[in-house]
């Protein structure tokens, strides 16, 4: 079986540095947007072009993701007067944004397109809810026999196993766990975008209503209504436009664990895919966790944040629940996680706005409540008090890390410039 | 000929083509657990596949498989989405490694196979019961029937077994 091979770090030296986003854009976050999912596409993309400086017709390739949920790139490209030489509309929710972005940087290595707009755009809570209510199917059939007759239906219930095996093995502790929700929700409360800007307790966090032990309510992300929409092309041109670059070190794009179909028939269940994704990204991008300045790990839910920097080695296998409590992960701390408030407070776009937010972390240009210099640009005071500010002193180096279930990991280092 | 039935009010069905499942759940519904024998390396696997997830072979048989397990890890559903489970909530759904092929072929493999906990006459478990099961309890299997041809297995305390305390998540 597959995990009997070692992975095999493919390490295209060549490709690092060679590529880089140049442009950023969503909308705002919303429960209950009142538009179309073609509307909310071409709304981020259009800001995302506005950011770059970019003129639209300079985009000739296009990828977006979704899970049925999205208007694909055809209706999307028109309504922007952009005529495409590369186009792909790829099934996948959490994880995709890495991954596309390395088919992106695919594309363009191959010669089919120049520049590239990435786009998610979806009402995760007025469409299709990203919790399943409302969309249980009317008959079981197949190989869905095997868990939707057991109500193992929707992420949180197919992610339990793995987070309650996590706490047997380790030891890891509910109010461990419940510190990424706060500190979170103290990042975004400097977030004037942010959906959920109040700031929590580790008790609000255990007195939520249980919904899927060990999952409170205030352990699960928020349902929303979003459009996000990066832009990327070679880094030789990205210098001519508006932003210093993001440029891309390095990627690692949907890898997995074994038995994707019933991926806990393999154990240690306490771990996921990211065990052979660390070993593809570092070495594709020639440094190691003890490098990165800001993260950017997928927090569907308080434990993924957990899991994600544990198994790329931010701490040892094991220590995750420390690791998250300890004020490292925080703004002021050695590395914070999710500036914006990610996924649980900022707003769910399965991980494209944690790219965003980093992007503009390695810029300088953080979008918070800090007054604007007469360059444009925001003047920022590194107080993290509530309110304040939330740009990182110095952001060298990035990493997002995405998590689709246990079974399915991308990632991808960014570097300024 | 496909194959319907109906748990808890929930619509089942197999459809013609689907020659795996249908074999799984038939012999379920005599309430005959058995799964897929590799007719190469001799492995057992669950659920069905059309291949050995060790070697590949397309060759199995269905091979009679012993029932009982020890809980590896649950969840417990205290906000069901399903409105087949939400008046059977709080309900647990259980990981069990089964003894059979447990370590095989390395350390980290089981047959872990995933259903609720039900009482001994198969139905949902009631709070009192969910509270007693956790990581390390021993469960049997046993079948629910749900129409022509099918049958949920599902897993209930073991009451035979030596019972180790449960791990459960300390919050109740």
């Amino acid at each position: 079986m597959a995990e009997a091979k070692p992975v095999d770090g493919t390490t295209p030296q060549y490709l690092r540095d060679k590529y880089a986003i140049i442009g950023v854009g969503e909308t705002p976050f919303m429960r209950g947007s009142g538009k179309t999912t073609r509307a909310l596409g071409t709304w981020a993309i259009r800001n995302a072009i506005a950011d770059a400086g970019i003129e639209p017709g300079e985009i000739d390739g296009m990828l977006s993701y979704s899970i049925g949920d999205s208007t694909a790139t055809p209706f999307v490209a028109g309504d922007l007067g952009i005529r495409l030489n590369f186009y792909m509309d790829c099934f996948g929710g959490g994880s995709s944004t890495e991954a596309l972005l390395g088919l992106a940087i695919g594309a363009m290595e191959a010669g089919m397109c120049k520049m590239v707009c990435i786009y998610r755009a979806m009402n995760g809570y007025s469409g299709r809810r990203i919790g399943a209510t409302g969309r249980t199917p009317s008959t079981i059939s197949g190989d869905g026999l095997h868990m939707a007759p057991y109500g193992f239906f929707s992420a949180g219930q197919r992610f339990a196993f793995t987070f309650m095996r996590h706490m047997y093995d380790y030891g890891t502790t509910p109010e461990q766990v419940a510190m990424v929700k706060v500190i979170h929700s103290e990042h975004a409360s400097n977030n004037p975008k942010a959906l959920y800007p109040r700031r929590v307790t580790v008790d609000d966090v255990l007195s939520s209503r249980m919904i899927v032990k060990p999952l409170h309510l205030l352990d699960c992300c928020l349902e929303t209504d979003n459009g996000t929409a990066i832009i990327v092309t070679n880094a030789q041109s990205a210098y001519n436009y508006r932003h210093t670059p993001a440029r891309v070190l390095g990627v690692v794009g949907r890898c997995n664990w074994p038995r994707m179909d019933m991926h806990y028939q393999h154990g240690p269940i306490s771990s996921w895919a990211a065990q052979y994704a660390s070993k593809i990204l570092w070495p594709n991008a020639g440094l190691g966790p003890e490098e990165i300045d800001v993260t950017g790990a997928y927090d569907a839910f308080t434990f993924t944040t957990l899991l994600g920097l544990e198994d790329f080695g931010f701490c040892e296998k094991g220590a995750g629940g420390e690791y998250v409590s300890s004020g490292i992960t925080r703004l002021g701390g050695a590395r914070p996680n999710n500036t914006s408030g990610g996924h649980l407070c900022e707003g769910y776009t399965h991980g494209m706005n944690l790219v965003i937010e980093n992007v503009r972390q390695l810029r300088g240009e953080i979008d918070d409540s800090c007054s604007i210099g007469v360059d444009g640009k925001p003047k920022h005071t590194y107080d993290y008090r509530e309110g304040g500010c939330r740009q990182v002193k110095d952001v060298a180096v990035t990493a997002n890390i995405g998590w689709a279930g246990p079974i399915t990991c991308s990632a991808a280092v960014l570097r300024k410039g | 000929m496909s194959v319907t039935g109906m748990y808890l009010g929930m619509n089942l069905a197999i459809p013609e083509n689907d020659e795996l499942n249908r074999s799984y759940f038939h012999y379920c519904a005599a309430h005959d657990f058995r799964l897929q024998r590799c007719g190469s390396c001799d492995l057992l696997r669950y659920p069905p596949t059309t291949g050995c997830p060790w070697c590949m072979s397309t060759e199995s048989e269905w091979h009679p498989v012993e029932g009982k397990g020890e809980v590896h890890s649950y969840g417990e559903v205290h906000h069901a989405i399903q409105p087949a489970w939400k008046a059977h909530t709080p309900y647990l759904f259980l990981l069990v490694d089964l003894d059979t092929q447990k370590g095989v072929p390395t350390e980290h493999d089981a047959l872990r196979v995933l259903a609720n906990l039900v009482t001994a006459d198969g139905q949902p478990a009631p709070p009192e019961l969910v509270r007693q099961v956790g990581i390390g309890t021993r469960v049997r299997m046993m079948f629910i029937d749900a129409g022509e041809g099918i049958a949920i297995p599902q897993w209930t305390i073991d009451q035979d077994a030596d019972q180790p305390p449960p791990w459960r998540y300390p919050q109740e």
